[in-house]
């Protein structure tokens, strides 16, 4: 019952507009062929090699991608990603620290997920911030968000369909250990939430910072951007075919009410013939 | 109505993502910008006496330097304009006075003729001081004019020892001229203050600093931060917020830089057309020590002082920035004021005030501000939202259940009225 809402969307589209996948084979073959990006086992495939430093230079990333980067302890580093809504979108981070040798004492490490808009997001669960010890390798962390909503009121911070910032940095560590090279690994990945988490109303555009500078200007958006495949349009649900279902089986329990009423077939006192 | 406007725009969302393959829906998102500036880095490099200390793998200091110099002159994508100054190369004498404005420009800023930039490189001798405030400020004219990225890698193995000039108030004066001037440094000893005043340089223009122990990472780290000048960013606009909403600047969609002093405010305005939704997001970035708790505050207020939405946030620990945002749809204006006059609806102005709660030890200064970065978007309105769940439709067996004991019990009701209606014509 569960399907996922694009992908539910995509066969709903290719089957109402059979004529035009027909015309346009190539576009029905990458439709078809587009793996869902929550869809993406655990390993992710490659992402970029650098990340940003500021909200403003955040490298962009899909979901279910792997970013890496080579940074120094200390850095800010940013990475963006699209997510669409009715998605529950999960980041994990692992650091893999420098050489205990040349480390001075135990470090914090810290991931904060930021909206479109910059306002912080909560992690619902999940290791957002964790110690390592001084002789550890790797410090791995990871924050749950809550299930972005397609619409929201203007005075709710709930997640919407959109950019958001990953930020990662080390928020306690020995003076000494500043500026030494780590290596950094993210990932953000989605569980899809289906029907139960569709709201009614909807944005007239993600919250994609720069949305409308970006026409005008005809540069970049800053933090690039949409999912593989496009946002939602937001009209399927699945629980159109839960209320449908539910039509359907109100009618046939009414026919069949009606049936318990008229007995079994034609009535045995009527003569045949008649 | 929301329903049908919403099924068209999603039937032409499908459409036009059929006809494109996976074209996108979001038109120009993912365009490079048009004739953008070359980006310009500089290359800061200390040429003191110290720098002949054998300690980066058995090699000197300042032969690591110019194998990593090397490498990266390789490396350098086309678009970067580099040039390379030093620091402590002509002077070896001990008149304080002298040494200390010991810094020139190896290679001018602009495009890279490699053979020659090596050359000059294999000219360096380790030789005087370490007067970094002022290889600084030489660095900022030399990355002058333009409107392009601008980045200083300084690489150095000693603190500035040269004063009053600190370095690190230079960066922030430097920061402050808003010429989008990032400072990385690079520190080949691993000293505490040393660290301190590279981290503080650093931090006041929003650049990293790194501690380099071999020479493999000190190219590695080079060439990594002349990559990063080279990715295209959009660069903001600078404004001047006011200090009340009827003197405050008229901002239009688009990235903005300010600065703001700890514990004052500042003051925007916007001006929405009815079915217009603004997004204003701002972060604060703490370029200087700061104390351990601190926050933001965005308010949208109106022309007469009524607080419409806020956006705050506050925060404890090290930090970068700190950043909140907000959204303000506009409702259309009703059918019946629209329909009687051709007149273009007004526009309202929403001034947006932002204030920190940030707060300083005593000896740190405070001018000038804080950097500001305001992104301001104008959209369309959202469909509001009529109901909890989506269309108001159902979902779940409970509806299931409800609406087949309905249809049940209508089906019986319906088949006893009728079984009761033909008995009573049968009688009669």
């Amino acid at each position: 019952m569960r399907t996922t809402r694009r992908n539910t969307l995509r066969r709903g589209g290719v089957g109402a507009l059979l004529a035009a996948v027909t015309l346009l084979t190539s576009a029905g073959a990458a439709v078809a062929d587009d793996p869902s990006p929550s869809a993406s086992a655990d390993g992710g495939t490659a992402g970029p090699t650098e990340a940003g430093t500021t909200f403003r230079t955040a490298t962009a990333i899909q979901q279910g991608q792997k970013a890496t980067a080579e940074a120094s302890t200390g850095d800010y580093l940013y990475w963006a990603f699209p997510a669409d809504a009715g998605q529950r979108p999960t980041v994990r981070a692992k650091v893999s620290l420098p050489e205990s040798s040349t480390r001075h004492g135990a470090s914090t490490w810290q991931i904060d997920v930021y909206d479109g808009l910059r306002r912080r997001q909560a992690c619902m669960y999940g290791h957002q911030t964790r110690k390592a010890a001084p002789d550890a390798g790797t410090v791995e962390l990871s924050c749950v968000l809550r299930t972005v909503r397609a619409w929201s009121e203007p005075w709710a911070s709930d997640p919407l369909p959109g950019s958001y910032y990953v930020r990662l940095t080390v928020v306690g560590l020995a003076e000494e250990d500043l500026g030494l090279p780590v290596h950094v690994e993210t990932q953000a990945d989605s569980a899809d939430q289906g029907g139960a988490a569709d709201v009614d109303g909807a944005l007239a555009e993600p919250v994609v910072p720069g949305a409308s500078a970006v026409s005008a200007k005809g540069g970049s958006a800053p933090a690039a951007t949409e999912p593989e495949d496009g946002w939602s349009s937001g009209w399927w649900t699945s629980r159109w075919l839960w209320t449908v279902g539910g039509g359907v089986l109100a009618a046939l329990a009414g026919v069949f009410g009606y049936g318990l009423t008229r007995g079994n077939g034609r009535p045995s006192r009527v003569p045949p013939g008649v | 109505m929301i329903i049908r406007k919403r099924l068209t725009a999603g039937v032409c969302v499908l459409l036009a993502t059929l006809a494109a393959g996976l074209g996108t829906a979001l038109p120009a998102a993912a365009d490079e910008p048009s004739a953008a500036a070359s980006p310009k880095v500089e290359l800061v490099l200390d040429v003191s006496g110290s720098m002949r200390t054998r300690d980066m793998g058995g090699e000197s200091r300042i032969s690591a330097a110019k194998q990593a110099f090397n490498d990266v002159l390789d490396a350098v994508p086309e678009e970067v304009q580099l040039g390379i100054r030093t620091l402590g190369a002509d002077y070896p004498g001990d008149d304080r006075k002298v040494g200390c404005k010991d810094t020139k420009q190896l290679y001018p800023v602009g495009p890279l003729d490699r053979t020659e930039a090596k050359t000059a490189v294999a000219t360096l001798a380790p030789t005087g001081w370490t007067p970094i405030g002022p290889a600084l400020l030489g660095a900022a004219d030399d990355l002058d004019g333009g409107d392009s990225t601008r980045r200083i890698v300084l690489i150095t193995d000693g603190e500035d020892t040269c004063g009053p000039l600190d370095p690190c108030e230079v960066a922030r004066d430097i920061a402050a001229r808003g010429i989008h001037l990032v400072i990385d440094t690079l520190g080949l000893v691993p000293d505490a203050k040393i660290r301190q005043q590279l981290t503080c340089i650093a931090e006041a223009t929003g650049g990293t600093y790194t501690a380099v122990q071999n020479t493999d990472e000190l190219s590695g780290r080079v060439k990594q931060l002349v990559d990063r000048a080279a990715e295209p960013v959009v660069t903001p606009v600078a404004t001047e917020g006011a200090g009340s909403c009827a003197s405050a600047p008229e901002l239009q969609a688009g990235l903005y830089t300010d600065r703001q002093e700890i514990g004052k405010h500042r003051w925007y305005r916007v001006n929405v057309l009815p079915g217009q939704e603004l997004r204003a997001s701002v972060s604060v970035a703490a370029d200087r020590a700061v104390d351990n708790d601190y926050g933001i505050l965005l308010r949208a207020v109106t022309a007469h002082g009524r607080e419409i939405v806020r956006g705050a946030e506050s925060g404890t620990g090290r930090t970068d920035a700190i950043s909140t945002g907000l959204r303000y749809p506009k409702p259309e204006q009703d059918d019946a004021d629209v329909s009687d006059s051709d007149v273009k609806p007004a526009a309202e102005a929403v001034c947006l005030q932002l204030g920190n709660s940030f707060s300083a030890p005593a000896s740190v200064k405070t001018t000038p501000g804080m950097p500001v970065e305001l992104t301001i978007d104008l959209v369309d309105a959202p469909d509001e939202s009529a109901d909890v769940a989506a269309f108001g439709l159902g979902r779940g067996w409970w509806l299931l259940g409800v609406m087949v004991l309905t249809g049940l019990i209508a089906g019986l009701l319906f088949g006893w009225i009728s079984r009761w209606r033909v008995a009573v014509w049968r009688t009669n």
